[in-house]
């Protein structure tokens, strides 16, 4: 059915727009006006709450909401009178008379939704007092996020992100009036409920209310230590994003440049997390390949997303035994650093600080796992360690916005830096492993390796068009050899929620399934930069998938270091080996 | 045999004062003097006159018998009953005349009244399904089952009715666009969160005439489409719940409600739904998501519950009120309903009388009746020889009433004129020591309180308004503050999201629009012109009446008032903390409050 077209006329100017479509809309898309706004997120948050983009309708008695008011035939519309832009001034000078004076210090002061809007406003005085008496505490219980509520201007984009698509309804609107915060249930911190540390709130935030835990200084310690070795990891979504820290042209491949900065940053050795993508390729491909020779539990899902690994958990336990027992690549980087690579190197494995630098928040609850330290247990017994002893495989993860913010501290130009290559062996990786990065990557790369391994003939086209893209689900039938492979790939937990109530009730047609917490993939990740460009995920994948067309490798199982380190540390995938350091286990964290 | 019924006013106010024990007592004398079969005791709806409960009625004469205690009760008993012989002590003594009054026929606050929405309120057993019906309930069910439902919705546009809830908008048109509304299920629901403080007609009416709700429902049922009802009452109304639940198992029983009602293939069914003392859930989007079990904060306007309400399917939402006046309609014509009321509203409003008033309580008269009518005929005037000085209506969304107005006909429209609304008919009479400043105070921090907090405008706005009114009225009011208070108000009004937020400056605007000369005053000369502001007084003794006594001295808790014996004391203004307490012990009026 074609839509009908209305006539509207906005500013005293005649425009046709379909029926349906939103004042806010018809203004920005048709008349080329923008109607300023704050709460408002297209699809998602969509509540009229902050009362900022009002506009005048003939013959309405009251300012009209442009983001959720329809055009209707006829319509005069008016942005720019003296009583929209006093009401919306004013509104705005009410947010700001409650909320804190300190731009200077905070962490989103150069995009600030809030503070653009005051200075696009002409704000330029505040008459109103402070009405709230009492600073409210800070949400300090979660590793990953830290909440302050004195900066929420009760937008309500985190607790729609959270519930809308993400499903996980961690936060939500208490008290009432004035009283009103964002919070969880019974106020128990986020780091109590079920909030699976996705970050998601975080990047919709238009206020410096919702922050990560940084562990920024934590590094800059160990990095002025000349007793540690540093090492970092960087994983395949940051190279994509962090260009856009320093200004450059979004979806800009900046690997080589990063590895530089991070160099000039002082770390020992700049490895790779794509090298450990490669070893869950490995061991993921054999479990899957394993699992389907010996009639084991399909389908198998994917295991490298934190923030997806507590939603599962948390709401399916019953699923746990589909979940891949891999670790994430984070992990498995972090286990071999203290094990493979210290042995070789022959450096004690306490000495070495582990730095991840991830497009994720979630990641820094996932380091904190108490099951997480697979290098202490291989070493226990060598070094004869005490259990007190103990230390984490993975040190210290930053997102890609508090590596950036190191760089920047440390004054490199990061733009103009040489492009230079990772440090070797664990620096060594395919482009299978970089596009782990964007949604369906794990799977295509999986499927590469899987193929051949299983056909022992190889491939004709390594690309597999049906899982790559930003839909939230996707499915394909595979042919390897005649047998059909059918999989699934979803991204955003709402979408992972659909799925997996087909496992539970053993209705899944699927033998693999990916899933990634974040819409998009990783490198739509809650650690990753603030962007106001609506298509900024499509641009950092088509660098994602640039990135792997030009590497001369394209298959895990090509990648010479991972051959490398099976023949001299982990013998075959799936080992007893294998399985005592990369492989992990889950926990029930439903309520009882 | 029955020879006499004792009706006994069981609405909240005669409960508070111990209808209860005087209900057990009449009881009790009955079975002593051997007459329990000859006399019922029945426990009815609210009769109207609050301040004169408990009510005891006696019938067939109709005696009013107003204020008994445990004490006397057994007078009624004893002395009426038994010997026949009229209680005088317990009659109502009427102020002006000081008449007694023998019946509620012989008492203006009852003769003033048209009783329709409260026609059965303290007439009958709101547990007897068999006296409503005996009182012609449930014949307009049947009435509107033979009727097509296009016709019942004619009937009602015909009529003119509005909705009771404060808006006043019209009924039969709500009804013709949730009829004709795609969509199914279609339902339909009361709104029963009463929350004006004040207003209680909706308490009464689900506590005194609960069919009446239950038979207008199904008749919507019927008109738009709908199966399913719910009936939202607020969990302070713990009496109107249970009569209302005990009402919908009667009418199940007997046929009213379920399956093929009256034989006629129509099924309807009620369900209660029980609010959680949020005042915004009456804001009938608010309202409409706590019944979906959600938090209630309202959403914008379109799409109207008529396209979109509960579970986005189309709903027909209405106050108890407004359904109140449906199966009389359906029974009598829209002419009927008409005959009565102004053009633009016609039918009655029941308001609830309260404040300096002589008779509170609820009082129902036709649209279009004057304040003057309504304070000094039905009211009785205010107490203690003051001056009126403004009636204050619409709760906190509304506004104030003057003087000049007390004969200007009350309906829906001319309150708009004037800057204030019906909303659900809160009335009440301040007198000459009110101060306009303090009241508007009052209702702005009550909206502060009930904010849903959802939108920037109600949310921070009201309360930078109720932080400004409460500078002033300590004193520390600035030039300029009547501007911002207008200037915010407006842009509250303009900007928020729902009816609470848009209304909410309203007590303030319209008390700036009449009385502008008192902010002035409270502003520039630091002073409360009634007396009210405890911040702007100040106590002082006057020397020529001052005898001496010590008890302003004694009586002060902060020793701010010195003074030797037979001597004349002074205030220490730099302690005094205008606690009052001086001016009300001095027996010689020597202490100055001004």
């Amino acid at each position: 059915m074609e839509t009908r077209m209305l006539n509207v006329k906005i500013n005293g100017r005649d425009y046709q727009v379909p029926d349906g479509t939103t004042i806010l809309k018809a203004a920005r898309d048709y008349a080329k006006i923008d109607v300023p706004t704050l709460c408002y997120l297209e699809g998602i948050s969509e509540e009229g709450a902050c009362a900022i983009c009002v506009v005048e309708v003939k013959g309405a008695r009251n300012l009209q909401r442009a983001c959720v008011v329809k055009v209707s035939e006829g319509m005069e519309v008016w942005t720019n009178t003296s009583r929209v832009r006093e009401a919306r001034k004013l509104n705005v000078e009410l947010l700001l008379a409650n909320h804190p004076k300190d731009c200077f210090t905070c962490e989103k002061n150069q995009i600030c939704d809030l503070r653009e809007l005051a200075a696009e406003l002409g704000v330029r005085e505040v008459e109103f007092p402070r009405t709230r008496t009492e600073l409210l505490p800070f949400d300090n219980t979660s590793l990953s996020l830290v909440r302050d509520p004195n900066k929420c201007v009760l937008c309500r984009r985190c607790v729609n992100v959270c519930a809308k698509v993400q499903s996980v309804y961690a936060i939500d609107i208490v008290g009432r009036g004035s009283n009103s915060t964002v919070s969880t249930f019974l106020d128990e911190g986020l780091g109590n409920v079920e909030c699976v540390n996705c970050g998601q709130c975080l990047l919709v935030c238009p206020t410096g209310a919702i922050t990560e835990r940084s562990e920024i200084p934590e590094v800059w310690k160990a990095l002025g230590d000349p007793d540690k070795v540093v090492v970092v990891e960087t994983a395949p979504a940051v190279r994509v994003a962090i260009g856009e820290e320093f200004g450059m042209p979004d979806g800009t491949q900046a690997t080589g440049k990063m590895a530089a900065a991070l160099r000039r940053l002082g770390f020992n050795k700049v490895f790779d997390t794509d090298f450990s993508a490669d070893l869950t390729i490995m061991e993921e491909g054999f479990e899957l390949i394993g699992r389907i020779k010996n009639g084991g539990t399909l389908p198998l899902i994917t295991s490298c997303s934190p923030g997806w690994i507590k939603f599962v958990e948390t709401f399916f336990p019953k699923v746990l035994d589909h979940i891949s027992t891999c670790k994430s690549p984070q992990q498995m980087f972090g286990t071999v650093t203290k094990t493979y690579w210290a042995e070789k190197m022959g450096i004690d494995p306490r000495k070495i600080v582990v730095v991840s630098i991830m497009p994720c928040t979630a990641k820094k609850f996932e380091k904190e796992r108490p099951e997480m330290k697979s290098a202490f247990h291989y070493w226990q017994e060598k070094l004869g360690l005490k259990d007190e002893e103990a230390f984490k495989d993975v040190d210290c993860v930053l997102t890609t916005r508090e590596a950036a913010q190191m760089i920047r501290e440390a004054g490199i130009d990061f733009a103009n830096l040489p492009d230079e290559d990772f440090d070797k062996p664990l620096g060594e990786s395919t482009g299978a492993a970089v596009i782990f990065g964007a949604t369906g990557g794990v799977m295509e790369a999986a499927l590469r390796t899987a193929y051949e391994v299983l056909t022992k003939k190889t491939l004709a086209k390594l690309d597999f068009e049906d899982v790559r893209g930003l839909d939230g689900i996707k499915s394909a039938d595979v042919d390897i050899d005649g047998t059909i492979l059918k999989v699934a790939v979803a991204s955003g937990l709402g979408n992972a929620r659909a799925l997996m109530e087909q496992v539970q009730k053993g209705e899944s047609p699927y033998h693999f399934i990916e899933i990634m917490c974040c819409p998009g993939g990783c490198l739509g990740g809650g650690g990753q930069p603030i962007s106001d460009n609506p298509d900024i995920k499509k641009k950092r994948a088509e660098a994602i998938y640039r990135e792997d067309a030009g590497k001369p490798i394209r298959k895990s199982h090509e990648n010479p270091e991972i051959t490398e380190i099976y023949e001299d540390f982990l013998g075959e995938p799936n080992s007893e080996k294998a399985h005592h350091l990369l492989h992990t286990e889950y926990c029930d964290r439903s309520c009882k | 045999m029955i020879r006499n019924q004792l009706l006994v006013c069981a609405g909240g106010a005669c409960i508070t004062s111990g209808e209860k024990s005087v209900k057990d007592v009449l009881v009790d004398e009955l079975k002593k003097n051997g007459i329990e079969d000859e006399v019922q005791v029945i426990e009815t709806g609210c009769m109207g006159a609050c301040d004169l409960g408990p009510i005891v009625v006696v019938y067939p004469e109709g005696t009013f018998y107003q204020k008994v205690t445990v004490k006397n009760a057994g007078l009624i008993v004893s002395e009426h009953l038994v010997k026949g012989r009229t209680v005088s002590e317990l009659l109502y003594t009427e102020p002006t005349s000081e008449k007694q009054a023998r019946t509620s026929g012989d008492i203006p606050f009852y003769t003033r009244q048209v009783k329709r929405v409260l026609r059965n309120c303290g007439v009958i057993d709101p547990l007897s399904i068999e006296e409503y019906i005996a009182r012609d309930g449930y014949f307009a069910l049947g009435k509107a089952l033979e009727m097509t439902p296009d016709d019942i919705i004619r009937v009602l546009v015909d009529s003119g009715l509005r909705g009771r809830g404060g808006a006043g908008f019209p009924t039969g048109l709500k009804w013709k666009a949730t009829r004709e509304a795609k969509g199914s299920p279609k339902y339909v629901v009361c709104n029963g969160d009463e929350g004006d403080p004040g207003a209680f007609m909706d308490r009464s009416v689900l506590e005194g005439d609960p069919h009446s709700i239950i038979e207008a429902m199904a008749i919507a049922g019927y008109a738009i489409g709908a199966e399913k009802g719910y009936m939202y009452v607020r969990a302070e109304y713990p009496l109107a719940i249970e009569r209302f639940e005990y009402a919908i198992g009667k009418a199940r029983e007997y046929g009213f409600l379920g399956r093929d009602i009256l034989g006629t293939g129509f099924n309807f069914d009620i369900e209660i739904r029980i609010g959680a003392g949020a005042f915004v859930c009456g804001e009938e989007t608010a309202l409409l998501r706590s019944i979906e079990g959600k938090r209630g904060t309202p959403s914008i306007k379109p799409p109207f519950p008529a396209q979109a309400g509960l579970w986005a399917k189309p709903t027909l939402i209405n106050n108890v009120e407004t359904y109140a006046n449906i199966p009389q309609i359906i029974t009598n014509g829209a002419e009927w309903f008409r005959s009565v009321g102004s053009v633009k509203s016609p039918g009655t409003k029941v308001f609830a009388l309260a404040g300096n008033v002589q008779n509170t309580g609820l009082v129902e008269v036709p649209m279009g009746t004057t304040l003057r009518e309504l304070v000094f005929e039905i009211g009785g005037g205010i107490p203690g020889g003051k001056k009126f000085k403004a009636a204050q209506t619409g709760g906190p969304s509304g506004g104030v009433i003057t003087a000049d107005y007390l004969d200007m006909p009350i309906d829906f429209d001319t309150l708009k004129e004037i800057g204030t609304i019906m909303g659900s008919g809160g009335l009440i009479v301040l007198d000459e020591s009110s101060c306009m400043v303090d009241i508007a105070k009052f209702y702005l921090g009550f909206t502060v309180d009930e904010s849903c907090g959802k939108c920037t405008p109600c949310r921070e706005g009201t309360r930078q308004m109720y932080q400004m009114m409460e500078r002033i009225c300590e004193g520390k009011g600035r030039d300029g503050d009547i501007e911002k208070l207008n200037k915010l108000a407006n842009v509250i009004k303009d900007t928020s999201l729902c009816g609470l937020g848009q209304s909410a400056p309203n007590p303030v605007l319209s008390t700036i629009r009449f009385y502008e000369d008192e902010y002035r005053a409270h502003i520039y000369e630091k002073k409360c012109p009634s007396h009210v502001c405890k911040h702007l007084l100040t106590y002082s003794i006057m020397p020529d009446k001052c005898v001496g006594c010590t008890a302003c001295a004694r009586q002060c808790p902060v020793d701010a008032i010195t003074g030797e014996v037979k001597k004349t004391h002074v205030v220490d203004q730099s302690k005094c903390i205008k606690c009052g307490s001086c001016y009300e012990i001095c027996r010689f009026g020597a202490i100055r409050k001004e």
